[in-house]
């Protein structure tokens, strides 16, 4: 994966809470078995309604999305990410997100932004009145900087945080650890089931 | 002092970090969520590390009409097929579609015993959480954690934080193990849980069958936390004792010994508590989309203007043109056209016995779709054993096969467009039943009696 330090670009105010992950890429599209090819089903009833944010014009091209608090609630689909990731997105701001929505982003390239909720309002408000405002967001420092906020503190767990920076490949950082997981492995209890092939 | 969620975990800790490194005991894999993990891993050259640890079935994208196999669309078959090479390839147990052993996942896995306490299990597929019922540590996880389980049979995770959610007293008659989740998250908010492993306690949860259990665990995820968590006792030793996959003989006294340590230390503290008066909880149901939007079924539609965080008034504004429902509205006064009972929260034998209770010597409306899909092959078969299928089809129910059908609306299974449904499914998200779909979440029972009625009831407003 490569290494995400920085995002810059425009961004798109969503104003809803518990933005869900049925909205986010519906059901349908998880029929497919590629990784790749969702920006099509990206909030795609939303998207049906002409006055709907995305369907503007002025924010064509936007890289950031800024939302509500609970955003990604629902399902674990790693669609929600893909679907963001293949319509142009590469980080998601809101004041709080759902807890596998959270983990997913970064397993995609995607940055969760975590700000304070007054934080949250103003970039909402800047982006709103003028879809020009840039955003940045310095993932190795874990701040977002605009002018209508100036610079604000985001929250990124370190393991997020380390793989974003350093575009780690997670399997590969567990497969060195092999022999702690082989140790481990031969606790488990005997008593515990097994799959029959 | 340790809570039962911490002591499962801790068992299974390999490196503590930030995230902590942990062995993953048992892996549930559905057709979805799959494909692209097992793709990784050919790209990669990587082996699975243990299929022996793993299994499958075929769940979300299935018709449930008469001959399933012969309704697939041409997208779900491919998935199905690679899903059966990809098993094939690796050695892991499939119970496909047209098996005995398929159904949905959250349902098999407890049928087959492959649920036990002390465990760790994950899927990928948020309602996961259902397995927690178990005394286990159960969660959905995205596709690219579940490459990671597939290749190291481990998972990096953040310790999640641990909450009680305390049932006290006695719920009133009619009130079901779906009433009481529902209240929950009514209760504590759809990010009550956020960051949190529940452990769901008090009189109230012990006298639960395994099969609510399961179902106050699987919408655990529904108020936002990573999991729910019940601590097993004599009720789950008695669901799990002769099943296929549970332990016998010496080995089963062992692990008996072992279970029975799983519990909550007496002094041990929670990050966060909640507790709530069982005995004030009476049939639910949802109005709006989500499920935290929620009440009594005797109560009406909140008015937006009544909520004082402007967050959940411009939510509940929202919900409210989505479901074209007006403020003050009785839920009595909501008609519904289509009612679905299944799902892996109410799909198990007895929320089929439950709402087949309500419906004996009974007939649905006749502006009503009603729809009963088993949650298993292996539900369909005992419900059909014990004579059910007669009750539903004599009521008026299609009697149909396993699979997630109407719950996510992608596998021909739909609410008409605009149409209300009362669903014993969990999530009443705009459009998850079908395009436009509006969705009231109920207990089976309640479906029964709304079937019946044409409106949302619970099955006490059957009574005269
Ligand atoms: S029944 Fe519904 S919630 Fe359960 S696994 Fe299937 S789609 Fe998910």
């Amino acid at each position: 994966m490569d290494p995400v330090t920085r995002v810059t670009g425009r961004a798109v105010p969503l104003d809803r809470s518990d933005v869900d992950t049925d909205q986010i890429i519906p059901a349908r599209w998880m029929k497919r078995v590629e990784r790749t090819g969702y920006a099509g089903g990206l909030f795609e009833k939303w998207r049906r309604d002409p006055g709907f944010v995305l369907n503007d014009p002025a924010y064509a091209g936007a890289s950031i999305l800024v939302s509500g608090p609970n955003f990604g609630c629902g399902s674990s689909r790693e669609h929600a990410p893909w679907a963001l990731r293949d319509y142009g997105f590469r980080a998601v701001v809101a004041p709080s997100f759902a807890d596998i929505f959270r983990g997913n982003l970064p397993n995609s390239g995607l940055v969760p932004v975590q700000a304070a909720p007054d934080v949250v309002a103003a970039l909402l408000a800047a982006v709103t009145a003028d879809p020009a405002t840039e955003i940045t967001v310095d993932v190795a420092g874990r701040l977002v900087r605009c002018a209508a906020i100036g610079e604000a503190p985001f929250a990124l767990d370190e393991s997020a945080h380390h793989r974003l920076v350093h575009g780690l490949d997670e399997i590969d950082l567990t497969l060195a650890r092999s022999d702690a997981i082989a140790a481990h492995e031969r606790t488990r209890p005997p008593w515990m089931p097994t799959g029959r092939p | 002092m340790t809570t039962l969620a911490d002591k499962v975990w801790d068992r299974h800790v390999i490196e503590r970090g930030d995230a902590d490194l942990l062995y993953i005991d048992m892996h549930l894999l559905h057709e979805l969520t799959s494909p692209q993990a097992f793709e990784g891993l050919r790209l990669a050259g990587r082996p699975v590390r243990r299929p022996d640890l793993a299994v499958a079935t075929a769940d979300h994208n299935v018709p449930t009409g008469p001959d399933p196999l012969s309704l697939l669309d041409g997208l779900a078959a491919r998935q199905l097929r690679i899903q059966q090479e990809n098993c094939a390839r690796h050695g892991i147990e499939l119970h496909p579609l047209g098996s005995p052993g398929q159904g949905v996942v959250h349902v098999i896995g407890p049928e087959l015993g492959l649920t036990q306490p002390g465990m760790t299990i994950v899927c990928g597929d948020s309602h996961t959480a259902t397995l927690g019922a178990f005394g286990a540590v159960a969660f959905g996880i995205g596709t690219s954690q579940v490459e990671h389980v597939l290749a190291t049979q481990t998972l990096r995770m953040p310790r999640p934080r641990t909450m009680a959610v305390t049932l006290r007293g006695t719920p009133r008659p009619g009130t079901s193990a779906k009433d009481l989740a529902l209240a929950v998250i009514a209760r504590i908010g759809t990010a009550g849980g956020t960051g949190a492993l529940i452990e769901y306690r008090g009189d109230a949860i012990a006298a639960l069958p395994m099969e609510g259990r399961m179902t106050v665990c699987n919408m655990a995820i529904e108020s936002g936390a990573r999991s729910g968590m019940i601590a097993p006792d004599d009720t789950t030793f008695g669901y799990l004792e002769g099943r296929e996959r549970s332990p016998r003989g010496r080995l089963w006294e062992r692990a008996l010994d072992d279970w029975r340590t799983l519990r909550t230390d007496d002094a041990a503290d929670f990050d966060r508590e909640a507790v709530i008066d069982a005995a004030a909880i009476g049939p639910q149901a949802s109005w709006g989309t989500n499920p935290g939007q929620t009440t009594g079924i005797d109560g009406t539609v909140p008015d937006p203007a009544s909520f004082a965080d402007p967050a959940e008034r411009a939510a509940a504004e929202r919900a409210l043109a989505y479901m074209d429902i007006a403020p003050g509205t009785a839920l009595r006064d909501i008609a519904v056209s289509t009612v679905f009972l299944g799902s892996c929260t109410n799909g198990r034998l007895t929320d089929l016995r439950a709402a087949a209770e309500v419906l004996r010597g009974r007939r649905v409306a006749p502006s009503v779709r009603a729809l009963a899909v088993p949650g298993s092959t292996r539900v369909k078969r005992q419900a059909e054993e014990e004579g059910l299928d007669e009750v539903f089809r004599a009521a008026g129910f299609e009697w149909r096969s396993s699979g997630c059908s109407m719950c996510v609306g992608m596998n021909g299974d739909v609410v008409e467009p605009g149409a209300h449904s009362a669903s014993t499914s969990n999530r009443n998200f705009e459009s998850r039943q079908g395009p436009g779909a509006r969705t009231h979440l109920v207990s089976p029972e309640s479906a029964a009696a709304s079937a019946v009625l044409g409106h949302l009831a619970s099955a006490a407003d059957l009574e005269d």
